[in-house]
Parts: structure tokens; sequence; C-alpha cells
């Protein structure tokens, strides 16, 4: 295995609307400061890749005009994924494994706001039996809520905690969209929103967008003063119908970290992607975290969540850490699909 | 530099009927459903999966035992929709349930019209209520109701004679509210009061019109310099269109023409008007034409077509870049 780390990482501040900007003008400044953090022209990346959906779009092919911020001419080597970046970012990884590249870049960019995203989100379910009762991402996310309330493998009072504890993390975050002090009982006061889901339980709809750049052995050396190495990888899937799935654990992201082999070592830092606060509980779990484990540090997909790029930015945020030196192992995960159907986990060492 | 108009907006439907293929094992389900009768099929296990897979999704191994299941079954988890949404199975307020029938082992997701929340508790018996008039697809159970209540009259009509239902048909309409951003709207309020504006990339001075805000070859946001164009230019390719199209109001044949305006560095497609196809050529010197002004909005419909200007031909040299 080549040694590959995250060597650069930028992102857009999250917005619940972004009206002046298009998703090319809302990539753009991303694009360019992550290129000019570490002073890098197009030329000098191997490879480029993508996450993104037409559906937010509701546009073909909308993924095209992110190649605007790029410059694809003279023409480039690029690929794009209809997923999170998070899973562009494994493309561009194994791309660097396999020698094709000592430099990649990866970004993911949605605006959601554009429709009505838990609508939407109906067209990732399974088409035939699912998709046409239009079941809204929020009511599917509370269908599991309940089951893992009902199975006592947490309470409300446990969710509350993680919208509490993220959006006071948040605080720390320029680019988030949902931050402050909160109280679990007065969050718990509040009605549901889809019961037994309330509002603090599900993830902001964010417009924005992150990228990141991945560099091998010695070049990433020259790029950073201490790469985050990736040392281990993996993303697992579960099957598209709910009821063949246990929804009261994350199966898929216990697998991905085993064998990316979180366990290995203390892991100090975590970025996890729940875009519900019952979801980020069973992912931490399946991580196997312990309490000396810092969780979310920039508030997670609770305190910003730009669909498709919000994974990405796990990783980012990960890295950052590295990089700061507030940990030497952190893990950072990413999910896609209803109801934790995909996880991805990838760990980062700074030596 | 002065601070941009807020972005143009406008509305935009994305509007599809899906059709899908049904094949022996969904087929099955759905011309059982339309009669009323639920069917799962049968693991290597002896067990039951509803809805039926074509596959085992642990095994991965073919599946084809259609077994019937009781349309009564249980509640294993659900979510209570104060508010439903367009298209979704009810329309007031209901819970959408993972409902396990009698005789499967596998849950399937449906709407419970329980009429309140409190009336909805987890292990609850619920039973199916079939559409009185079916549809094909898994809307031909209109929605689950609690098993407690007296069964109503609404068995699905007959469906004998019908042809077996092979295609699936899932209409799906989704509405988007666009932003132009920031360079489209300065090109689209341009056009608007009948002026054509490009923008200038800071790298290497070449006008790109129309602008969509950042250099394509560089990289680079280019929301600075607008500069104003003329609406003439050079047609440097064109196709003779015999086909056609809902949105370009022309009578065929017409000529689809590639054209850089006067001081652009970048092309642009239109339509080719009042000139006969035979004399249409590369480096055509043409002009627009715009429609009556008082019918102009914020858009590039404002230009009907470019027509010939009469000019002599452009050197092929002054566009060859361009082809």
């Amino acid at each position: 295995m080549r040694d590959v780390a995250v060597v650069g990482f930028t992102q857009s501040k999250s917005q619940r609307r972004e009206r002046d900007h298009n998703e090319t003008e809302i990539l753009i400044p991303v694009i360019v400061d992550l290129k000019k953090s570490l002073g890098l022209e197009t030329r000098d990346i191997d490879f480029i890749c993508s996450g993104s959906s037409d559906y937010l779009a509701g546009q073909a092919f909308a993924f095209v005009s992110g190649l605007d911020a790029i410059g694809a001419w003279p023409p480039i080597a690029e690929s794009h994924v209809e997923m999170d970046g998070a899973w562009a970012l494994y493309e561009a990884w194994v791309k660097i494994q396999m020698g094709s590249a000592d430099v990649a870049l990866v970004y993911g960019f949605g605006k959601p706001s554009m429709g009505d995203l838990p609508r939407t989100m109906a067209l990732q379910l399974d088409p035939y039996y699912t998709m046409p009762l239009w079941p809204d991402a929020i009511s599917i996310a509370a269908l599991q809520a309940r089951a893992c309330l009902e199975a006592n493998v947490l309470s409300e009072r446990d969710m509350a905690k993680i919208a509490v504890r993220d959006r006071a993390n948040a605080k720390q975050n320029e680019y988030a969209q949902v931050a402050g002090d909160f109280e679990v009982d007065a969050l718990l006061a509040e009605e549901t929103l889809v019961s037994p889901l309330r509002k603090h339980d599900c993830s902001p709809i964010s417009d924005g967008a992150s990228g990141i750049v991945l560099a091998a052995g010695d070049r990433a050396r020259e790029l950073c003063d201490r790469p985050a190495w990736i040392r281990g990888f993996n993303h697992i899937v579960e099957p598209h119908e709910l009821g063949c799935r246990d929804l009261t654990r994350s199966r898929s992201t216990e697998i991905a970290a085993e064998k990316a082999g979180v366990g290995k070592d203390k892991i100090d830092v975590a970025e996890v992607y729940g875009p519900f606060t019952h979801q980020s509980i069973l992912v931490e779990r399946a991580l196997g975290l312990g309490n000396d484990t810092r969780v979310n540090p920039s508030g997670g997909a609770l305190a910003a969540n730009p669909l498709m790029a919000a994974g990405l930015t796990r990783i980012g945020e990960a890295a950052a850490r590295i990089w700061d030196e507030s940990g030497d192992r952190a893990v950072a995960h990413a999910t896609s699909g209803p109801c934790l159907q995909q996880n991805l986990v990838v760990v980062l060492e700074g030596h | 530099m002065e601070k941009p108009l807020p972005s143009l907006t406008a509305p935009h439907q994305l509007a599809y009927t899906y059709k899908r293929s049904l094949g022996p094992v969904l087929g099955a389900f759905f011309n059982a459903l339309r009669e009323g009768r639920i069917l799962g099929v049968r693991r290597k296990d002896g067990s039951v999966l509803v809805p039926p897979k074509e596959y085992d999704p642990e095994t991965g191994e073919s599946l084809g035992e259609m077994v019937e299941v009781a349309s009564e079954g249980e509640v294993l988890t659900w979510a209570w929709v104060k508010a439903p949404r367009p298209s979704q199975p009810l329309d007031r307020a209901f819970a959408y349930a993972l409902i396990r029938l009698d005789g499967a082992a596998t849950p399937l997701l449906h709407a419970v019209d329980a009429g309140s929340e409190d009336a909805m508790h987890s292990g609850m018996r619920v039973r199916a209520r079939f559409a009185a008039q079916p549809q094909g697809g898994i809307g031909d159970i209109a929605c689950f109701v609690p098993a407690s209540e007296e069964p109503d009259d609404t068995s699905p009509a007959p469906s004998e004679g019908t042809e077996p239902l092979e295609i699936l048909r899932t209409p799906v309409e989704l509405d988007y509210t666009y932003s132009a951003g920031e360079s489209a709207s300065r090109f689209l309020r341009g056009i608007g009061e009948g002026r054509m504006i490009g923008q200038r990339c800071p790298v290497d001075g070449r006008v790109y019109f129309p602008s969509r805000g950042s250099c394509p070859q560089h990289g680079v946001p280019i929301s600075g310099e607008a500069v104003e164009l003329v609406d003439r230019g050079t047609v440097v390719t064109f196709s003779i269109n015999r086909v056609p199209s809902p949105n370009i109001d022309l009578e065929l044949p017409y000529a689809a023409i590639q054209v850089v305006l006067d001081g652009a560095d970048t092309t642009f497609f239109h339509v080719l008007g009042e000139c006969p196809i035979e004399d249409v050529r590369m480096g055509m010197r043409v002009e627009a034409v715009w429609k009556p002004r008082e019918e102009w909005t914020d858009s590039i419909e404002n230009i009907i077509y470019f027509k010939p200007s009469g000019e002599p031909d452009a050197e092929f040299a002054s566009y060859e870049d361009h082809i």
C-alpha cells in the first residue's frame, strides 16, 4: 500500500438557502482557496473526483457544471460519483494506490434548498414497493428512531444530548449553520416533528460545498507539515429494503470499522456523519468509540449538512484535528442511503 | 464594485413517469395485489420474504416460489406524519409503519390510517384496505387500518379480463426554485434591456459570452469586469435540423448555428432565420432579431433568432480558433 494523506481541506459556510449563488458559484471559492492554500495549479493535480446528486439540482448531468470551478482545458483526468464526496475520495484514494496519480483533488457540493429535500429523498428508496408511497426522509428516519427507542438501545434523552453536544461544539465552527447552547430538558419539551423525532433530532437543510486534496508519500510531505495519513479505509453497504436490515444497530459501520482497523489503537477524535441524532449514536457505538474520544468537534451534520459534501467534510474536519495536533489518531465516517444503509470509515494518523 | 442585485430565480419542475418492467416475482406480487391478495416469496430456510425479492438479500440465491400471506399483521415500528406532503398515501395525519404480515418473516412499509397518534402503538394489529380501483402498484393497498375496525367492503373491483400487469408506472413530479446566480443574473438582466453582457477572464483576458461566473479554462471566478458586446457576429459552424423540438418554434428544416459575437472569445448556440438553408455557411455574418420591445423579459428568448446581416463573410482565420 502507498502512504496517502489528506493534505488540504476547504469548505463553504453552510446556509439554509444560498439564494444569490448557483451551485458552481458556491463551489468556485472552495476550489480556488483549496488550490491556493497548497500552491497548486490544476495542472499539478493528477486526478479530480467529485460527488453530487442530479436530483438535488433537478437536472440531468448537473454535476458537469462543477467542472467550471476546476478549469478543464487542457483536458483533465476526472470522475464523478452520484454520492457524497466521501465516496469520491475513496475512488481518488484507489486511483493513487494504483499508481495512476500522486495528487488528487476531491470535492462534493449540493444545493438542496432548490427543492423539497425530504420529499426528493424518497427517490433513493426501492422504486417498486416503497418510493411510490413517497415516504419522506424524516419519516423514514423516524421509523428507525422508534425501533431503537422501543428496543431500549437508546432514549429520547440520549438523542437530545447528541444535539446539545454537537450544537455546542459548532460554536467554534465558523462554517456551521446551527450552533449554540441548548438544554436537554428544553429540547425534550418541544413538540415532535415526525414522531418520535423532534426538530433537534434532524440535521438542517444546508447549501454548501467542500474540497480535499490527497497526496502520496513525499508529495504529501512537501504539501503539508503534518499530513493526515490514511491508515485504514473501507465502506460497506446493507440491503435496500428496510425490512431486511437490523435498524437498531449499524452492522455495515461495524464491519467497515473492523476492516479499517479503528479499534487497533486509541481514537483521539471522531467525526461521524449522523444526519439524525439516533443515527449518530448508532454509528458512535458501531465504531466502538470510548469516553476518551472527542466526537464531532466541528458540530457534525447536526450543525451543517450540505448534502453530498457533509461526509467529505467529516474527513476534512478529522484531518484538520491531526494538522492542528489536537489528535494523533482520528476516525471519520460518512453515510449514504436511508437509515444508515451504506457507511464509510477512514482512519487518519499523524505519523 | 457595487453590490450585485439579488439573483434572479425561476420555478422549475422535473416531471417524468418512470416505467419499470416487473419480471416473474414482482409481477406475481403486483398482479395478485390487484385482486386483493398479498404474496411473498419463500427463502431456502422456509421463511417468507414480503415484499418478495427476486434474490435472497443474504445469500443472493434466486427466489421464485410465491406464497400467499395474510392481509393482516403487526406494526413493528411507525412514524407519525402530522402534515402529509404531496403524493403521500393519505391527506390527513397518518403513520408510516413497517408491518409484518401474518405468515411473513420480513415487514413491508406502508401507511396506517389510525386517526390519531394515540391510536398507534407498536405491536398493534392492522389490516390492509385495498384500493377500490386498482391502478397497478403498491398503492393498490390504499393503506392499512387498525384490525379492530369493522372490515369495510372495499375489496377491489374484479380485474377479470384485464391484461396482466407487466410494467409499473410511477409518476414523479419534483418542484424546484432555481437561482441563476450572480453572473447569469447579470447576463439575463442585460438581455432584458436588449444588451449583450459578457465577462472577461482575469487570467488571459478572453471574453466569455454568456458567462457562468467562472473561466472554465482556468477555473477562476470572473465575477468582476462586465463587457458589453454588440448583437452581431459570425457563424462558426452550423447544422441543418429536420427534427422538431418543442422549444424551437421554426419551420423545418432550419439551421442551428454556433455564433461568436464580435468582441467575444466563446461561441454559443442559436438558430438562423430569414435565410434559405442552402445559403447557410461558415463565416456568414449574422445579427440578432429581437422580439418587440414590450414583450422583453429577463430571458434569452428575447432574441427570436439570428438573421444574415448582409455584410461580407468573415475570413476563416478570424474564427478558426472557435471550431
